[in-house]
Parts: C-alpha cells; sequence; structure tokens
C-alpha cells in the first residue's frame, strides 16, 4: 500500500533512492503500459466471453464427456478426431458424414458469397448514382438485414412452401413450371432454396460495405478518366475495382466466416436430413441429439480451425496484393 | 464434496424441524398457450391438497428441443429450474439416471394403466415414471368423399393407394387442381422414424431391433414397405411431404385438400373445430395392413410425468405426480386439448365418448401399439432413430431403393451397436 502511494507523489519532493529506476523508464515505455492498463477491461471481457469458451471446447474435444454429466470424463487423446481400432477407423474425420458437411458447407458458402457479391455490387453502384427518393432507397434496402435469420428462414419456408407457397404460385402463373415444386424436401432443391434466402438476407450488407467504399472515390478520376476516353466498362475496371478493392475484401472475409458456420437456415428451412447437414448442424447433432460432449467438441474445434484457416488465407492473400503492388510500383 | 457439507448441515439441522412456510414446487407445464386451463385446473387441485404452491415452467414445443432443455438443467444439477417434469416415452432409458425411482410410491397405480405403456417406463425394474397420456399413430379420412365416390375405407396400403389414386384424379378434375390422396410426416426427423417403423411393422418386416437388441431390419418384407411407400411419393402424395412435420400434414388436410392424413390422436379435436373447413367429414381407421397378411401396426408415443432426482421436494413432487395419474386429471386433459388418457378406465366415460366416438375403438390399437426400439438401443436410441429416419427419407427422395436402404442401415445400426447396446 505504501509502496504504491510513495510513487504517486511528486519524485522531486521525496525521490527516495529506490525509486531512482523507475523514473529512468522512458515515455515510450509508460505509455505503453498505460495503454495495457486502459485495454486490460476489454482483454479480460474478450478472454471471458470468447477465450474461455474455445479453451473449454478444446479441453472437452479430448475427452469422453457426456452432455448431461459434464464432470465425469476420460481424457481419451485425439480419439474423438481420428482413431484406428481393428483395422477401422473412427472419429470426426473419419466420418463420411463430416465430409459431406463439409462439402455442403463450401458449396453453400461459394454459391451464396459470389452471389452476393454480384447483386451487392449491382445495388452499391446503383445506390451510388444520384436520383430522387435515395434516401428511402438505402433505408429500405436495410430491411432484410435486420430480420432474424429465424425468422427469414420461417418467413421463407412459408414462401417456398409446395401448396400454399407464393414462390409456387409466381413460377406457375408464369409458365415456368407445370406441377409445383417441393422447394424445402427435396434435397437437390433446398440447398438453393437456402442460398436463395441467404442472398435475399445478406446482400443489404455487401452493398453498404461497397456503397461505403465507392463513396470514398474522389470523383475527379472519373472525370479524368472520361477525358481520356475511357468507356463505362474500362472505368469501372480500372478506376472503382481496384480502388474498393480492400473494402471488398473486407466485406468477404465477414461474409465468408458467416456463411461458413451456417445453421439456422438450413435447421429451419429444409428437411435436415444428412443430405443438406452443414458443419455447424454436425457440430450441434453430436452435442445435443447425441449427447457426446466430446466429440461435438472435436467437431466445433475443427469448424473453428476451418474458418480461422480461410481467413487467414483471405488476409494472406489481400496482403500479398498489396506487397505485390508496392514491388510494383 | 466440500460444497456438500454446508448443505448437509443445513438440512440436519433444519431438516427435522417441521416446515412452517409452504414450499414451491415446480412444474413443466406451458401455461401461456392452449393448456392454460389444464395447468390451472392442476394448480388448484394441488394447492388445496398437498399444502404448497405450484408454479409453471415453459418448455419449448418440440420435444428434442424439450430434451436438449432438459438435459441442460440436469448437467447443471439444478434442483431449482424443475421437479415434476414430462418425458417422452423414447426418453426413460435416457434420463434414467436423473429420474427419480418412484417405484414405491405410484406402484398401487399400475393396474389403471395399459400394460405397454406402463411398462415402458420402467427402467431396470424400477418404476421412473407415470404415463401421461397415450398417442398412436391412426389414419384419418374424409368420409364425406368416400362415400361421394362409393368407396369403403382402406384396410391394406395397397387399398389406400387404390382409392387414393382414383379420388384424388376424380377431384382434380372437378377442378381442385391442389388435391392430394394421401399426406403424411416424411421430413427427415423424428415423425419420420414413427411413420417408417408403422410402414415396416405392417409389413411383418419387424421393428428394426428387436426387444432382446438383434438388428432385424434388413429382411425383403422391410425394403417392400419402404419401396411401397417410396411410390406414393409424387403420384398420390405430393413431393413436398419430404418436408412435413405433423402440423403440416394437418395443414393441407384440414384445409380440405387431402382425403387420407397420417396422423397423432391430437388432430381429431383440431379438424373439428368451428373454424375448420373439414368439421364432420372426418373418420378415423387403424393404420392399413400391409397386404392381406400384415398387421395393423401403429407405433407407440406418448408422454409420462416423472420426477427430476435434484428436486428438494421430492414427496411434494410424487404427491402432484399422483394427482397428475388420477382419472379426473387426464379425463380433463382429454377434454381441453384432445390428449388420449393413458387410463383405461377413462375410455369408458361417457363425456370421453361424446367428445371423440371413435376412442372406444382405438383402445385395442392403443394396447398393441409398437414401440420404437428405445428400451434395447437405450442412450444410443437417438442416433437409431435418426438413422431409421434418414434411411426413410433417402428411399423416399429416390436416393436409394428399398433394397438398398434396409442393408445400408444394418450396416449403420451395428456401427452404432458396437459390441453392446450401451
Amino acid at each position: 500500500m505504501s509502496h504504491n502511494s510513495e510513487s504517486l507523489l511528486p519524485s522531486a519532493a521525496v525521490a527516495p533512492p529506490t525509486a531512482a529506476p523507475r523514473r529512468k523508464r522512458s515515455l515510450q515505455q509508460r505509455r505503453a503500459r498505460a495503454a495495457w492498463v486502459l485495454v486490460a477491461p476489454a482483454l479480460i471481457l474478450l478472454f471471458a466471453v470468447a477465450g474461455w469458451p474455445l479453451i473449454r471446447t478444446l479441453f472437452y474435444s479430448f475427452t469422453d464427456a457426456a452432455m448431461d454429466t459434464p464432470e465425469e470424463y476420460n481424457f481419451v487423446g485425439l480419439a474423438n478426431y481420428l482413431d484406428f481400432a481393428e483395422g477401422d477407423s473412427f472419429g470426426v474425420l473419419a466420418d463420411p458424414l463430416w465430409w459431406q458437411a463439409v462439402g455442403n458447407t463450401l458449396w453453400f458458402t461459394a454459391c451464396s458469397v459470389s452471389l452476393e457479391l454480384f447483386f451487392g455490387m449491382l445495388l452499391a453502384l446503383l445506390m451510388n448514382e444520384k436520383f430522387r427518393g435515395q434516401g428511402i432507397v438505402r433505408a429500405a434496402i436495410l430491411v432484410p438485414w435486420a430480420i432474424p435469420t429465424i425468422v427469414t428462414a420461417k418467413m421463407w419456408g412459408w414462401m417456398f412452401h409446395d401448396q400454399y407457397g407464393v414462390v409456387n404460385d409466381l413460377l406457375l402463373r408464369f409458365a415456368l413450371i407445370e406441377t409445383p415444386l417441393a422447394w424445402i424436401a427435396e434435397p437437390t432443391l433446398s440447398m438453393w432454396a437456402v442460398v436463395i434466402a441467404d442472398v435475399w438476407k445478406t446482400v443489404p450488407f455487401m452493398a453498404l460495405m461497397l456503397l461505403a467504399a465507392l463513396q470514398m472515390i474522389p470523383s475527379d478520376l472519373y472525370e479524368a478518366a472520361r477525358v481520356d476516353g475511357a468507356n463505362a466498362w474500362q472505368r469501372f475496371r480500372r478506376i472503382t475495382l481496384p480502388l474498393i478493392m480492400p473494402a471488398m475484401i473486407v466485406a468477404l472475409i465477414f461474409r465468408v466466416m458467416d456463411a461458413l458456420r451456417v445453421f439456422d437456415l438450413i435447421y429451419v428451412l429444409t428437411s435436415n436430413s444428412e443430405a443438406t447437414i452443414s458443419i455447424s448442424g454436425y457440430a450441434r447433432e453430436q452435442m445435443v441429439s447425441f449427447q457426446e460432449m466430446g466429440v461435438g467438441s472435436a467437431a466445433s474445434v475443427l469448424v473453428f480451425m476451418m474458418v480461422a484457416g480461410i481467413a487467414a488465407c483471405f488476409l494472406w492473400i489481400n496482403r500479398f496484393s498489396h506487397e505485390g503492388k508496392e514491388a510494383r510500383e | 464434496m466440500k460444497k456438500l457439507l454446508p448443505a448437509t448441515l443445513a438440512v440436519l439441522m433444519f431438516g427435522a424441524v417441521p416446515v412452517a412456510h409452504a414450499d414451491t414446487l415446480k412444474m413443466a407445464c406451458n401455461v401461456s398457450g392452449a393448456m392454460k386451463p389444464y395447468c390451472e385446473y392442476v394448480k388448484e387441485r394441488f394447492e388445496k391438497d398437498a399444502q404448497h404452491k405450484l408454479e409453471f415452467i415453459e418448455m419449448p414445443a418440440a420435444s428434442d428441443e424439450k430434451l436438449a432443455l432438459y438435459q441442460q438443467i440436469f448437467a447443471a444439477k439444478d434442483g431449482n429450474a424443475v421437479d415434476v417434469l414430462s418425458i417422452d416415452v423414447i426418453w426413460t432409458g435416457l434420463l434414467d439416471k436423473h429420474l427419480l425411482d418412484l417405484t414405491d410410491k405410484v406402484k398401487d397405480l399400475e393396474p389403471a394403466f395399459f400394460p405397454n405403456n406402463w411398462q415402458n417406463s420402467i427402467v431396470n425394474g424400477r418404476i421412473k415414471a407415470v404415463p401421461a397420456q397415450l398417442d398412436a399413430g391412426m389414419m384419418y379420412y374424409r368420409k364425406d368423399l368416400l362415400a361421394k365416390h362409393k368407396e369403403l375405407p382402406p384396410k391394406t396400403w395397397e387399398d389406400l393407394a387404390r382409392i387414393a389414386t382414383k379420388v384424388q384424379k376424380a377431384e382434380r378434375d372437378a377442378g381442385n387442381k391442389n388435391f392430394w390422396g394421401f399426406v403424411f410426416q416424411g421430413k427427415a426427423y423424428e415423425g419420420l422414424s414413427c411413420d417408417v417403423l408403422e410402414w415396416v411393422a405392417s409389413y411383418n418386416g419387424g421393428t428394426f431391433v428387436d426387444p432382446a437388441g438383434s438388428i432385424t431390419i434388413n429382411n425383403p418384407k422391410a425394403a417392400k414397405a419402404l419401396n411401397t411407400a417410396a411410390s406414393w411419393v409424387g403420384t398420390i402424395a405430393p413431393k413436398g411431404v419430404m418436408g412435413y412435420q405433423e402440423e403440416e400434414s394437418r395443414a393441407v388436410f384440414q384445409n380440405g385438400d387431402a382425403l387420407f392424413m397420417r396422423n397423432w390422436p391430437y388432430a381429431y379435436v383440431l379438424t373439428q373445430a368451428d373454424n375448420s373447413p373439414v368439421k364432420g367429414k372426418v373418420g378415423v381407421i387403424p393404420i392399413p395392413k400391409g397386404g392381406e397378411d400384415g398387421l395393423h401396426a401403429a407405433t407407440l408415443g406418448g408422454w409420462q410425468w416423472g420426477v427430476s432426482t435434484y428436486s428438494k421436494r421430492p414427496d411434494a413432487a410424487v404427491k402432484l405426480v399422483r394427482i397428475l395419474s388420477e382419472a379426473d386429471t387426464q379425463k380433463r386433459a382429454f377434454m381441453l386439448l384432445g390428449i388420449p388418457p393413458a387410463r383405461v378406465d377413462t375410455y369408458q366415460d361417457a363425456e370421453v365418448q361424446t367428445k371423440a366416438p371413435y376412442l372406444a375403438e382405438f383402445k385395442d390399437v392403443f394396447a398393441n401399439a409398437v414401440p420404437r426400439p428405445s428400451t434395447p438401443t437405450r442412450a444410443q436410441f437417438p442416433k437409431v432413430s435418426k438413422a431409421m429416419f434418414n434411411a426413410g427419407y433417402d428411399v423416399l427422395s429416390g436416393r436409394a431403393t428399398g433394397e438398398q436402404a434396409v442393408a445400408d442401415l444394418e450396416d449403420k445400426l451395428k456401427r452404432i451397436k458396437g459390441r453392446e447396446w450401451k
């Protein structure tokens, strides 16, 4: 206590010999220390809400704990991930269903994120133009993004209903199909139903991210390009695209990470068979339906590693392309 | 252990002293929904008889979500969350260690209940729950349409398919474009396992796993049953059934857009509601047989009342369970909610018979309902059920033939079983 209060006094007045080395600390060091102190609450909070569950999950993935008795467990090493016994392999990585879930999830991510990028870009370019009612359009476009995913899923579930859904009704009216399609019942169609619902929900997010980037581009660049005789596509290709690239990559990282952990849309919207399961759905099934906390945790860790790995790849590509550009310049 | 010491001391010090104030007991009852009048009746009875207070906790409607929530409560050994809880017939083995042994407290009630239902709540010779309601699959049909097209209710699946094809065609020609012959639960979930069990058992194809634990599914009769079911999809049943649960199929049937519907008994009272387009036009028959030498197989469903091991007021909880098991309480649940009682005597009750004339006939169907293989497969049942409904879904969606599906299912079940069901 006294030690602390000493340091609070003006050092010149007291100047105890023991305090001498402390005074030598540079401004830089003191600022660094203050920074740590200021960041500490946030770090502690982050550890409590993100780090601790992650560590627990990692821990349980090496055990055979059951969901309803988590305190009784044995360590099983890596057996939940992969194990060989009696000429047969076990564990998440040996489960064909896991690999099917990985395939489904990657397919969903690739389809929905590329469609979102395309439509998001179109919307952003549209909103970037000046027209009457611009404010209303920008606000209205946010509505799907504001609706909770579970509501989106239920809503699209009814719209895709084979007997009473509006989607089949419209398609029949325009004579695009002859008999109603079972959108959410057949595995091949239901993955597309999920993609459509997801694109509808998240295009606004993509559009706003891209719009923000578009508005940062100084208009004189376009004027100069126009004077030089560049057509619309050339202006987009040579000016717009390179300048919004960093923002686009950030938006893509967000969306890819989000799409990789897709769960609720598939769980609520589709028939929930093995044909459409996602990796998060797989982890939930092991953990909640089968009560296998160990296997479920192992699957969760793999989901985490996959999401983190892909995010790291994106960042690496981004940095690499920047470095390449700097080198060229 | 350290935590236990103060608690034990407290019990020793105060446990012997007569409780001066009333305890509060918690029961799983969804008081904000249609169950409100029933919950309130129970509360009134209990508070008068037992001198304790009763509170309700709300549970999710979907049974697998309810199970997940219970297990979280049990994992935390939470004695304050719930004392008396409703348990699906397939959970008794699974929740065994979290349920209070009621053997000495309710043994005398046994003769009042259907034997197969009562047996289902016994695990390792100990009574773990008391049946609250009995469910079994049944076939609903449109009386008016069968009369119009001069047909009798079907006895076999072949009969059903023939009548459904004929009526569907006639109704569509008459301008009802959305009309279908048959709706059932084809979504990949527990409900499909029930339907698949009915198909297979009705063709004498067994119950997937027999009571001794042997895997019996890989047989030609089971394959035939699955192939028959697959032939309905897209012909007499909409492809959308592969996304239907109970309520989706009831929506189509109750809207007047289907001739037959497989569902649980609860649907009857709802189809007879005042705003129902098919009011007064609905009949009920047992699930059809698979061919002339098949069985009328109905999957056994239903709920039971159990007491949490972690309950701090087990005596009051048992008192409540006994009130819930009375004929009057079970009858009230039926009159208010259409839930068929688990007590045999309620089926002779005049009021019950007026409300649902079909129930008396169904006493035999209920008494012979086929249980899902949850008792022999024990804690592995969720995996077994999942394998069952995925096999059914693969056949319905045309991704496998019945023969492939039963062979694959046998492999899968063997893998799940390992050396022994545990």
